[in-house]
């Protein structure tokens, strides 16, 4: 049963728009794939006590870059969507080789990598000629929108299979490295990070390893939704707002296990649908306040997060959460 | 040429001093929260923005006098921040520190969604226009020099609190030794509150001044809060005067930056000095050095 289930979720998951037409639906679960990726990308590092805030630049390194070259250059995503992953693995090693060199940890690396955030929202604002400033930015159409070359495609479910790729490789990513020596040095490192150098591990290469590929991943995130939505802004993929949102939608979902991420970015925007759909526009507001209640009440009684907790009730034993 | 473009440097120089003196009221009270009880309140911002519709509703809306408009938002922030430690922090005072930031992350939610739904999103202000001075050419906000005074003030006052009254002393003595405190008879749990109520109140004094300058609206949190952050964490958390040295130096790279570019390029700046700051004074300025 356990070996067949993933494989038959994946088909069903992969035959739903041959299937199911319906615009608006698909358009929600393509916005889930693509933040279920972007918050895996996040807990591939923030799993081992790596709580950064500045994911949300990562994630506006990699939209920014890859539409900018696009409009400004003519070049193609598919050259510029890896650029953008690379400035924000380049980022990464930056801000990531001090902080582990000199022991950055625990509250002052989430407060430095919040910096991260602030300077790439800043600076987007800052070339406002050249980003669109806080107004944000559209990657130029060609050829009516529908083109492998530009990445712009007019059919939902097209982008669909795309984020569900991308999905499932985020997820396959998250899983290697859950299988991998990488996972035991970072485990030591965040128990206790000077009896795990004593122990052979070299401690700031095992971290960068894993933030520079979160990082870059974030970027794809990134640079996915800009071509998805054909609409960037800093609110949307950049800033401290995204920021924030990454690391509590993961820990809402469940840190600790593979399909936490995505629980987590299912459960809130179909919280923020619902909440839209019944209450209308006075619903602004409303699903935040939820949220944020549903969050504090999480930390307190189910630190695992919802999915975390309901595999530690009815998984099987080996699943355990910390 | 070269005069006029002199008087608007010290313009900006003394701008931002007038302005690092309000970055260090602000972080005064995170400062403060975090040298005693250990936790980072990561939702301050909001509760800066609490206190600045606090006193738009007293002095706008009900016309009380400034003065007791201000006392009265101070009062209520301080009981945000009691009801924040006994909801929030007190249940997860033994966990992982990053629950506790992550709990208070969920309380910035909360608070910046209740105040949407509750106020709406549009900008709101005082209506009281002060004065700009003009000193020698050069113009001085009025309000910013107000804010600068009450700055200093609310500084000295805490610091006779915690150097001559005997809880000021409890205070700093948790601070010093969380453990053995509580064995030598200290109420860990009173000292607590009362640290958070001084807390809450010194952002309200914040949101006092800030309020005096800045419009509100629900996410005017996020403006300040990460500023905040970061003079705390450059002047080492839980070390007031170097929070204070840190807040008047980010103030003025992004008073002086501002000058010449955009303000947007004196946050680049200072947060970017920020990040390589850290990397040569990990625990903060003036961090005495520890094993």
């Amino acid at each position: 049963m356990n070996r067949i289930f993933p494989w038959l979720m994946g088909a069903v998951l992969v035959a739903l728009p041959f299937v199911y037409h319906q615009p608006y639906p698909l358009h929600l679960m393509v916005l889930v794939l693509i933040w279920s990726f972007a918050y895996t990308s996040w807990s591939v590092m923030g799993r081992f006590g790596l709580v950064s805030f500045g994911h949300g630049g990562f994630m506006g390194i990699g939209a920014y870059v890859s539409a900018l070259l696009w409009n400004h250059f003519h070049l193609t995503p598919w050259l510029g969507i890896p650029l953008g992953m690379a400035a924000a693995a380049a980022v990464a090693l930056v801000i990531g080789y001090p902080s582990f060199r000199f022991r950055i940890t625990g509250h002052y690396f989430a407060l430095l990598t919040l910096a991260l955030s602030v300077i790439v929202l800043q600076l987007v604002t800052a070339t406002r000629e050249f980003t669109g400033g806080s107004l944000g930015y559209t990657p130029e159409r060609y050829n009516h929108g529908d083109s492998i070359y530009a990445l712009q495609f007019p059919g939902r479910d097209t982008w669909y299979l795309i984020a569900l790729a991308v999905w499932a490789a985020g997820l396959l990513i998250r899983w290697r490295v859950d299988r991998s020596m990488l996972r035991y040095a970072l485990e030591a490192i965040a128990e206790d990070e000077d009896a795990a150098a004593a122990a052979g591990v070299h401690v700031t290469a095992e971290k960068l390893k894993v933030t520079v590929l979160s990082a870059a991943m974030t970027a794809l995130a990134g640079a996915l939704y800009g071509q998805y939505q054909m609409f960037i802004s800093p609110d949307t993929v950049s800033g401290v707002a995204v920021s924030l949102q990454m690391v509590f939608a993961v820990v809402v979902g469940g840190l600790y296990v593979l399909l936490g991420p995505t629980v987590g970015a299912a459960l809130t925007i179909s919280l923020t649908e619902t909440l839209r759909v019944w209450f209308g526009t006075g619903a602004i507001g409303w699903d935040n306040v939820v949220y944020g209640t549903l969050l504090v009440l999480f930390i307190i009684f189910l630190p695992q997060g919802l999915l975390g907790s309901l595999m530690a009730w009815f998984g099987p034993a080996r699943v355990r959460g910390r | 040429m070269f005069g006029i473009f002199d008087i608007y440097f010290l313009q900006a120089v003394i701008d931002g001093v007038l302005l690092g003196g309000v970055f260090a009221l602000l972080a005064l009270g995170l400062n403060l929260i975090f040298g005693v009880i250990d936790v980072v309140w990561i939702c301050y911002g909001e509760l800066l923005m609490a206190g600045m519709y606090g006193m738009y509703y007293c002095y706008t809306v009900y016309h009380l006098p400034f003065l007791v408009a201000a006392l009265v938002s101070i009062a209520a922030v301080g009981g945000l921040g009691v009801l924040l430690h006994l909801l929030v922090i007190a249940p997860l005072l033994g966990t992982a520190p990053l629950n506790q930031l992550l709990a208070t992350g969920g309380v910035l939610f909360l608070l910046q969604s209740a105040a949407t739904v509750l106020f709406g999103i549009d900008f709101r202000n005082l209506g009281i226009r002060l004065p700009i001075l003009d000193v020698a050419g050069m113009y001085l906000s009025y309000a910013r020099l107000i804010a600068f005074l009450v700055a200093l003030a609310g500084m000295a006052a805490l610091y006779l609190f915690l150097s001559k009254s005997y809880i000021g002393a409890a205070i700093r003595a948790i601070a010093q030794d969380r453990q053995i405190m509580p064995l030598m008879g200290v109420d860990t749990r009173r000292i607590y509150i009362v640290t958070s109520a001084i807390g809450g109140g010194l952002a309200g004094l914040g949101a006092m001044i800030l309020v005096l300058q800045y419009d509100v609206q629900p996410f005017v949190g996020l403006t300040f809060a990460p500023i905040t952050f970061l003079v705390c964490v450059l002047g080492g958390l839980g070390n007031m005067i170097g929070g204070s040295v840190a807040a008047v130096l980010f103030a003025e790279i992004i008073s002086i930056a501002g000058l010449y570019l955009d303000l947007e390029w004196g946050y680049v700046f200072a947060f970017g000095i920020f990040v390589v700051l850290m990397f040569f004074r990990p625990q903060g300025l003036l961090a005495r050095r520890r094993s």
